[in-house]
């Protein structure tokens, strides 16, 4: 007699439920501190009808999204790809969604992974418990689908569309990347949404006042009145609030897909960790499982075959590499961080004494808790497994005519190996520093962008297009001026043409 | 704490409106792809889904990023043989961008956006701006087919129409108001009286028990259900256009006429079958086939065995004639008719042709197009037919087809919105 909770491949309900309470059984003793699940069977289509809107439920409607669909559509029907095991989605009650076309394995790995990884994550994370409020997003998701519906029949769908389109260019601009943002709540958004447009508009007039000032004090005013006092990094917010022919809804689209963009922002961070730490816990809690007897040889080998694909890392010179696997990466590192606890050797104590030797859960629940990818890798990654991935990192300078390898996995290499990798997920490199620096209020009401250019690094070849969407939104003219320290590289003009100094 | 809930019997077309948009937004471009694939398809594979490929430019959202050039380090997993200070050939062009993650995978690349529409889709923007002549003046002005609709309800009716529910509401009303002042007045009797008896004004009580009798008599003989209350379904009468419909083929297939033009022909049969059969519920297709006389015959025969002879044009048209008079009552249906030749035609025989639509055809088919299909100048056929034309603007066309290509402008021309919005 076997004490297995299923021998069969194909799962019911029932069966799932049983492998629900199980995992939560087994997590608890890990101490995995969870929102409540909402597991959410569906099928194969709906699971592209989810991919497509970029992992929200609800969704306002764009043709972006139809593009994606027609996409992943295509790749699917041929064969190309496959789908997700699973979408999860960082709300109260967390949902994840599972594809009735898995197998009963599958199904528990994906339980595992999502609704006790991910949720954790999501709950317990500085960055989602700091900018996201996973009780109150759908709301605001299904405000904002309201909200544009409504606009589309009162201004058409073309003057809609065409705002929606200018603000997706510039939404990885519009976060506030180092002040607390108040957290959405749809029923206060509809609350205030009138009032607020009111206010704003006020406030905008006050701001391109065309009425003479007194003038006695008009000198004054002239040298009061630079605007923005400060360079403003969050280029829609700015938008939102000052752009001086925007109608009220149209600030409240702009405010729409900034407040949706902040929503994602923490995931953007967080690659590695949340799908290592999500990866780390299917594969622990179902081998716990498999260690007191619930699981079948055959359920742990299905198990494993699929984790192994998961966390497969192919070379650089493989076909099949396309960048560092984050769930390799992620998952490595905690099982590392573990190891480096339990069974340090002498290279650990001296490169993390801290940890070395200490609990390994308290560790792996403090690393989770309060990091993001950049700084959890400069933090915990390890001289073994920079071995293990065989890393290395090339200096590629335009103007030379080799690729130089800057350093590899041996003892001079390490620290800096492990410095650029860590880097490499560091937000504020990977995007471009683009920051709103004057706006001409006195005269022609342009707006001048100034880029800061890291490393020789220059724009995008589509800068100019996202340069137009500014234009539609502020109105005015808009300069973008590339600086590499105190030298202007390069003036972009919209409308206009550029010209290189 | 977990629930677990089956949503795969929810709509799994949650995608469906933003696909909508996008193909709303690339229309010009589907439309093209559109065309070029009806020229290009076989004449039996118009009925079909469609490729189509956008230029990725086109469908691109163009981001903020980091172009290449630069100094950049990459980190890369897999070293075997590199040590720190080597140095390595750059790749001849492109390559170098592959740290910046996935932006460029779908900026860059210059492959198309392709995807894949359906049958309905297809047809929607192969006869998008089209329409069909006449037919809603037509159907609803000899409209002989009615439908029942439930309309409401009235007071007076049939008792197998009677709405049980509504007269018993309002038979409740009825009640409640009539009985209103009287139960007021009862009560106040009522109070009235338990004073009276409270006081032990023994006369009192009996003029007012005498008076709450009387209350209660006249409140009883409210009645239950009355003539007034009772209400019917209402049902009237809605004329309905007639989606039946009958499409004749007529084709010369004297030895003038080749394959090639019996192919080309056969599209523009088959389109019109397509465009009527989005318009209506039933189309039968009666094909007719003529050299010195005509025949009707099987789609197999009339496209593809061959004849000899001379023609006479006018043998087909009296047999369509003969055919719509004894099977295709004019009021009950929508007759279209599509006649290709080449033009040839027995000398004589033209102004008679002309005499028989003029007189019989065209005043019973909602539309009759002609197509000549052929590279050389008129005959004597086609100027009487531009004369039929010219007096029956509204369900008479006629057009000339060069080559293949010619196809699908000549159809989009004979059915093109602008040409009979008067007409509609």
């Amino acid at each position: 007699m076997s004490d297995y909770i299923s021998t069969d491949s194909d799962w019911t309900f029932e069966l799932l439920e049983k492998y629900d309470a199980e995992i939560a059984r087994v997590a608890a003793l890990y101490r995995l501190d969870t929102y409540p699940n909402q597991i959410e069977v569906i099928s194969a289509e709906q699971m592209m009808d989810a991919y497509s809107s970029v992992g929200m439920p609800i969704g306002y409607n764009h043709w972006s999204y139809g593009k994606q669909f027609l996409a992943t559509q295509k790749g699917y029907q041929r064969g190309q790809m496959g789908l997700a095991y699973e979408i999860v989605i960082n709300s109260n009650p967390c949902i994840a969604y599972l594809m009735e076309e898995n197998t009963l394995p599958m199904q528990a790995l994906v339980i595992a992974h999502a609704c006790y990884g991910h949720n954790s994550f999501f709950k317990n994370n500085y960055l989602f418990r700091t900018w996201t409020d996973a009780g109150s997003i759908i709301d605001y998701l299904v405000f904002a689908k309201n909200y544009v519906r409504k606009c589309e029949e009162r201004y058409g769908v073309d003057e809609v569309e065409q705002v929606l389109d200018a603000c997706h260019a510039l939404q990885n601009y519009g976060v506030d990347r180092y002040r607390r943002p108040k957290p959405v709540s749809a029923a206060e958004e509809r609350m205030r949404q009138e009032e607020r447009e009111e206010i704003r508009q006020q406030q905008l007039n006050d701001l391109w006042r065309t009425l003479p000032t007194k003038k006695q004090d008009a000198n004054a005013v002239r040298n009061k009145r630079q605007f923005p006092s400060e360079p403003q990094e969050n280029i829609l917010y700015f938008i939102e609030k000052n752009a001086p022919l925007l109608q009220p809804w149209q600030r409240e689209l702009v405010r729409i897909v900034r407040k949706i963009s902040q929503y994602f922002y923490p995931q953007r961070q967080t690659q590695v960790m949340n799908e290592g730490w999500a990866t780390f816990w299917h594969y622990t809690l179902l081998n716990h499982l498999y260690d007191e007897g619930k699981v079948s040889d055959g359920f742990i080998m299905e198990f494993l075959t699929s984790h192994t694909n998961v966390v497969y890392q192919p070379g650089f010179d493989s076909p099949y590499f396309s960048g560092i696997n984050p769930y390799a990466l992620g998952f490595n590192m905690f099982q590392d961080i573990k190891r480096i606890c339990e069974n340090p050797t002498d290279e650990d104590r001296e490169w993390f004494p801290n940890i070395a030797g200490k609990d390994w859960l308290d560790t792996l629940h403090f690393a989770m808790r309060d990091f993001k990818d950049e700084s959890f890798i400069q933090q915990f990654l390890s001289p073994k497994l920079m071995r293990d991935f065989h890393l290395f990192s090339i200096y590629d300078d335009e103007a030379a005519d080799h690729y130089r390898v800057d350093a590899i996995h041996n003892d001079s290499g390490f620290r800096r190996l492990r410095e650029t990798l860590a880097r490499q997920y560091d937000l504020s490199v990977r995007e471009p520093n683009i920051q709103i620096t004057s706006v001409d209020i006195e005269g022609d009401r342009s707006i001048t962008l100034r880029h800061t250019q890291q490393d020789g690094m220059p724009l995008a070849g589509d800068t100019y297009e996202v340069l137009k969407h500014i234009h539609l939104l502020w109105g005015f003219d808009v300069h973008l001026e590339s600086w590499d320290g105190e030298n202007m590289l390069k003036r972009m003009s919209c409308p206009s043409i550029s010209v290189e100094l | 704490m977990s629930y677990i809930i089956d949503r795969r019997l929810n709509g799994k077309n949650k995608s469906m409106v933003n696909r909508q948009r996008f193909l709303r937004r690339y229309r010009g471009h589907i439309k093209e792809a559109v065309q070029d694939a009806v020229n290009r398809r076989s004449i039996t594979d118009m009925d079909r889904g469609e490729q189509i490929s956008i230029p990725t430019k086109n469908t691109h959202e163009p981001r903020i990023g980091h172009g290449q050039g630069g100094r950049q380090h990459r980190v890369y997993p897999g070293n075997k043989e590199f040590n720190t200070g080597d140095e390595l050939e750059k790749p001849q062009g492109g390559g170098g961008g592959q740290g910046s993650g996935q932006a460029s995978n779908q900026g860059e690349g210059e492959e198309d956006f392709t995807f894949a529409i359906t049958r309905e889709e297809f047809l929607n923007y192969l006869f998008d701006d089209l329409a069909l002549p006449n037919m809603v003046k037509q159907s609803l002005a000899r409209t002989k087919n009615f439908k029942t609709r439930r309309a409401g309800f009235v007071s007076e009716g049939t008792p197998n129409n009677l709405s049980v529910v509504k007269s018993m509401r309002n038979a409740h009303a009825r009640r409640i108001g009539m009985g209103a002042g009287k139960r007021r007045k009862l009560k106040e009797l009522q109070a009235a009286l338990s004073e009276a008896e409270n006081r032990g004004d023994f006369g009192a009580i009996e003029t007012l028990k005498a008076d709450i009798a009387d209350l209660e008599r006249r409140l009883k003989k409210i009645p239950f259900l009355d003539d007034i209350d009772l209400r019917y379904r209402n049902q009237v009468k809605v004329p309905m256009p007639t989606s039946k419909a009958v499409m004749f083929c007529l084709m010369d297939v004297s030895g003038s006429m080749t394959q090639d033009v019996k192919d080309m022909a056969k599209r523009f049969y088959l389109l019109l079958y397509l465009f009527l059969e989005r318009n209506y519920e039933q189309i039968e297709i009666v094909f007719i086939r003529h050299h010195t006389s005509a025949k009707e015959v099987t789609e197999e025969e009339f496209f593809y065995s061959r004849e000899t002879g001379g023609t006479i044009v006018s043998s087909a048209l009296k047999l369509m004639h003969e055919i719509v008079s004894s099977r295709y009552d004019e009021n009950e249906w929508n007759i279209y008719a599509a006649q290709a030749s080449d033009g040839d035609n027995w000398d004589d025989d033209s102004p008679q042709c002309a005499e028989i639509l003029r007189n019989e055809l065209l005043p019973v088919v909602q539309y009759f197009s002609y197509i000549e299909i052929t590279p050389h100048n008129h005959q004597a056929l086609w100027e009487a037919y531009q004369q039929v034309g010219s007096d029956f603007k509204n369900s008479f066309a006629m057009a000339q087809i060069r080559g293949p290509e010619d196809i699908f402008p000549v159809f989009r021309e004979l059915f093109s919105k602008e040409q009979y919005e008067e007409a509609i």
